[in-house]
């Protein structure tokens, strides 16, 4: 369904972020794509909806090229890829409801949305998708108002009310708690399943996307080192693309809350959390200045 | 903090290094130099025996101005409520003016670096000129009254609720805008429900607050003609009728506390 | 309280029929027709008290494209000496108002704090603070005229006045958001209050306060140039003098210098601030 072949990015700076990038997501399937900080993760999903421009080579969805898109049908194709981001990106200062609604905002005219008056059939659908993520309750709370789980199933009905074809999914679970995490991936998994969506999932926590991915991708400084199911990830794959690691001593390494009780013994236990907890603010610096 | 260590060993610390310590003085001794050297130009071109007389015209001023002529207060509340309108209006026309600039001049809204540019000079131009100079041009372009400080008071706030609500718009978070952008909104659309939700009170804040100060600047435009209370504090000061200027400034205190305790209450209730 | 509980499931229920409106910004339906149908009111009221010559305004037309085209040609030269005296008066007035006001509103700052002043003082402070926030550099400037003779002496004290009650504010203001904790731990040492103001309070509020006193050196110099309208010296009187002969050329030109003096301003309290921080 989609398919990306030779996707090059290259930053003003300099900065190369993707190489070559060859890729095809099939129907309904759910993919994770892991790597280290910088290794592209987020890059290569903004290329897919364009917030970033890829430098080269071609990204189809369907039928269509998305690389060479602009303004109305760029905007067109967008609807059909619904995006979820890491620290839920919802408007705060904006209803639930206004948030889940602004999922319509690419089928209805601006003095429409400006209103609020949206279609019936809209707002019936988006009332449906509260309900299955179980927060009718919070309609009229500001997003503000919410718990992190909370925002994140918000930000999921968004992302469906696109009707989209396709998923992308910018490390949903990277604010959230390690509980939190787990429902909000399976929330996702059982979504897709439902309506038969594609999905790219950015995630640092390896664990995670083996246990809820159909095909796990290993990205490395911009270039695809791993592409296959959950079950061939073992300890060799990971230290290509995270680098040298003892990995059976590190069970979640997404998660420092254990580095408490190690003893000081165990060097490596306590490695592995918190280069994870390092990785995030640099994580996030990338996505800054790739914006 | 440099640690350096004396002759004899010992560690001795201090606060900057000998370097920017006299870069310090220095600095300090260029800036008092040019503080005494303002001071005598404006000593040099001030008459001292006036200075020197400045306590007894000071006490003669507030015996004149003893006790307020009260009834003069009834022929107050006209210009008073012109005053109100002038600044009222005056930040209503500015802040509809100001808003769209505001977004043409902030980074991640405008639509081309030269449009910022040209926005950017209409906020400095319209911030470094003082709503008074606005109002004597305006009084010469429009004729005296109540429109020419309308239109003052507009041009005066377009600069200061423009440059606060484009930094305003710069400071907001960019990912709900990212994420907005992602459902296939059009340009406008994201503005819409990614910025303006963001700026809103913000711009409800700031604009209270010019009205208040507006409240302010507009008692004293019509001492140029721009009306207002300012053409009676003009006409009472040239006849010398000093119990009517304490009326008047009993009058301008009062409207300028309340509209102070306004402006807070509602900025208040706004964040 | 029960009205809420009661209206939330209804607009659910409505919700889920596909009828939701935004959620109104005022909760009351009749306070949110009474503001709208007063603001109207008000509207309507202000408009017609607004009584406007249209002829004047035909005629001003005129002298309006005049002055437009005068930013296209201003005139530095022919009121060349009155310009740089005016110009010299600004600056003077605007650098030692500032000094002074900001080391008079310290003090009165400090008093004005509530947390560390006693409640008299507090009184006091306030008072000055309020008479000197209230009353426009203009009026302040009528009043200093009288009694300290024409002049950029009246001037500068005017403009000392008004940085007194602007910066004493804000002071105050911060003084009051101190963080505690690292008072009581400087107090915890043993230290006098000098020592206290020095070593707790001082690093707490002093890159605020450097960067108020630049930006309230900048708005006096903006206020230097109209309070020569009364005769307080500065820019001003040059500006008025040529506006009420229609010398609109000499205008621009101080206009356009006023500007640039404006900005420059700006651009290095941009940098002191980054500097001081």
């Amino acid at each position: 369904m989609l398919t990306l072949s030779g996707v090059d990015k290259r930053y003003p700076t300099g900065d190369r972020a993707l190489t070559n990038i060859d890729l095809t997501l099939p129907k309904g399937q759910v993919m994770a794509l892991i790597g280290p900080s910088g290794a592209g993760k987020s890059t290569l999903i903004r290329c897919v909806n364009r917030l970033v421009e890829p430098t080269q080579g071609s990204i189809r969805l369907e039928d269509t090229e998305l690389t060479k898109l602009s303004g109305h049908r760029l905007r067109h194709t967008r609807r059909s890829m619904g995006m979820i981001f890491q620290e839920y990106a919802l408007v705060d200062r904006l209803t639930v409801m206004e948030n889940v609604l602004s999922g319509q905002l690419g089928y209805v005219g601006f003095w429409r949305s400006f209103l609020r008056r949206y279609p019936q059939e809209a707002v019936v659908e988006a009332f449906r998708l509260l309900e299955r993520v179980g927060l009718t309750h919070a309609l009229d709370k500001r997003a503000d108002a919410l718990s992190g789980g909370q925002r994140q199933r918000v930000g999921i009905a968004r992302a469906l009310l696109q009707s989209p074809k396709l998923l992308l999914v910018d490390e949903p679970t990277a604010s959230l708690d390690p509980k939190t995490s787990r429902q909000i991936m399976r929330l996702i998994r059982e979504l897709c399943a439902e309506r038969e969506l594609g999905a790219i999932i950015n995630i640092h926590d390896v664990a995670l996307a083996q246990q809820f991915a159909d095909r796990i991708v290993g990205l490395r400084t911009g270039e695809i080192v791993f592409d296959g199911p959950p079950s061939e990830l073992t300890n060799e794959i990971l230290t290509t693309i995270y680098g040298e690691e003892d990995w059976d001593t590190t069970p979640e390494p997404a998660d420092g809350a254990d580095a408490d009780t190690e003893t000081e013994a165990d060097e490596t236990h306590r490695r592995q959390p918190r280069a994870a907890r390092e990785q995030r603010p640099l994580a996030s610096v990338a996505g800054g200045g790739a914006r | 903090m440099p640690v350096s260590t004396t002759p004899q060993g010992l560690p001795i610390w201090r606060r900057r290094t000998t370097r920017t310590q006299w870069l310090q003085y220095l600095a300090w001794l260029a800036g008092v130099s040019l503080f005494l050297l303002c001071w005598k130009m404006i000593s040099d071109n001030t008459m001292w025996v006036f200075v020197e007389d400045a306590g007894r015209q000071g006490a003669d001023l507030i015996s004149r101005m003893t006790p307020p002529e009260w009834g003069y207060a009834s022929q107050l509340w006209k210009p008073m409520w012109d005053t109100i309108n002038i600044a009222t209006l005056g930040t209503a026309l500015g802040i509809m003016m100001a808003f769209p600039v505001a977004f043409l001049a902030a980074r991640n809204t405008t639509p081309h670096p030269l449009i910022r540019s040209a926005a950017l000079v209409i906020i400095v131009s319209s911030r470094s000129i003082n709503s008074l100079i606005w109002a004597m041009l305006l009084v010469t372009i429009l004729g005296p009254g109540v429109l020419a400080g309308i239109i003052a008071i507009a041009l005066r706030s377009i600069g200061f609720v423009g440059k606060l609500l484009y930094e305003a718009i710069e400071e907001i978070h960019p990912t709900p805008v990212e994420a907005i952008s992602a459902t296939g909104a059009s340009h406008m659309q994201v503005m819409s429900y990614g910025v303006l939700p963001q700026v809103m009170p913000a711009f409800a804040g700031i604009s209270v607050y010019r009205w208040d100060i507006n409240i302010r600047e507009s008692t004293v435009l019509g001492l140029v003609g721009a009306g207002g209370i300012g053409l009676q504090l003009n006409a009472s000061i040239n006849t010398l009728a000093w119990d009517q200027v304490s009326v008047i400034f009993i009058m301008i205190f009062a409207t300028v506390l309340v509209s102070e305790w306004v402006s807070a209450k509602v900025r208040h209730a706004i964040i | 309280m029960s009205e809420q509980i009661d209206a939330l499931p209804a607009r659910q229920q409505a919700a889920q029929r596909g009828q939701w409106r935004r959620l109104p910004l005022i909760d009351s339906q009749r306070m949110r027709w009474g503001l709208a149908i007063g603001a109207v009111v008000y509207l309507v009221l202000a408009l017609a008290s607004v009584e406007v010559d249209w002829q004047r305004v035909a005629e001003g037309a005129g002298r309006a494209l005049n002055f437009l085209g005068a930013f296209m040609r201003p005139d530095f030269v022919s009121r060349y000496d009155d310009i740089v005296t005016g110009l010299l008066e600004s600056l003077t007035m605007t650098l030692t108002s500032t000094v002074l006001g900001v080391l008079l509103a310290i003090p009165v700052g400090l008093g004005a704090a509530r947390n560390i002043s006693p409640l008299p003082m507090y009184f006091i402070c306030r008072a000055i603070i309020a008479v000197s926030r209230t009353f426009q550099e203009v009026i302040i400037a009528i009043l200093f005229v009288v009694m300290f003779g024409f002049g950029p002496f009246a001037g500068m004290i005017t403009l000392a006045f008004a940085t007194i009650g602007f910066m004493a504010k804000l002071l105050a203001e911060d003084v009051e958001d101190l963080d505690w904790r690292q008072v009581e731990a400087v107090r915890a040492t043993g230290a006098s209050w000098w020592q206290t103001m020095n070593h707790a309070i001082q690093p707490q509020v002093m890159p605020r306060l450097i960067g108020l006193s630049m930006y309230r050196l900048d708005i006096n110099f903006r206020e230097s140039s109209v309070i020569g309208i009364v005769g307080a010296g500065g820019i001003g009187a040059t500006l008025n003098t040529s506006l009420s002969r229609y010398e609109y050329d000499t205008s621009a030109a101080i206009l356009l210098i006023i500007i640039a003096i404006v900005l420059l301003c700006e651009y290095s309290s941009s940098h002191v601030r980054r500097w001081t921080q």
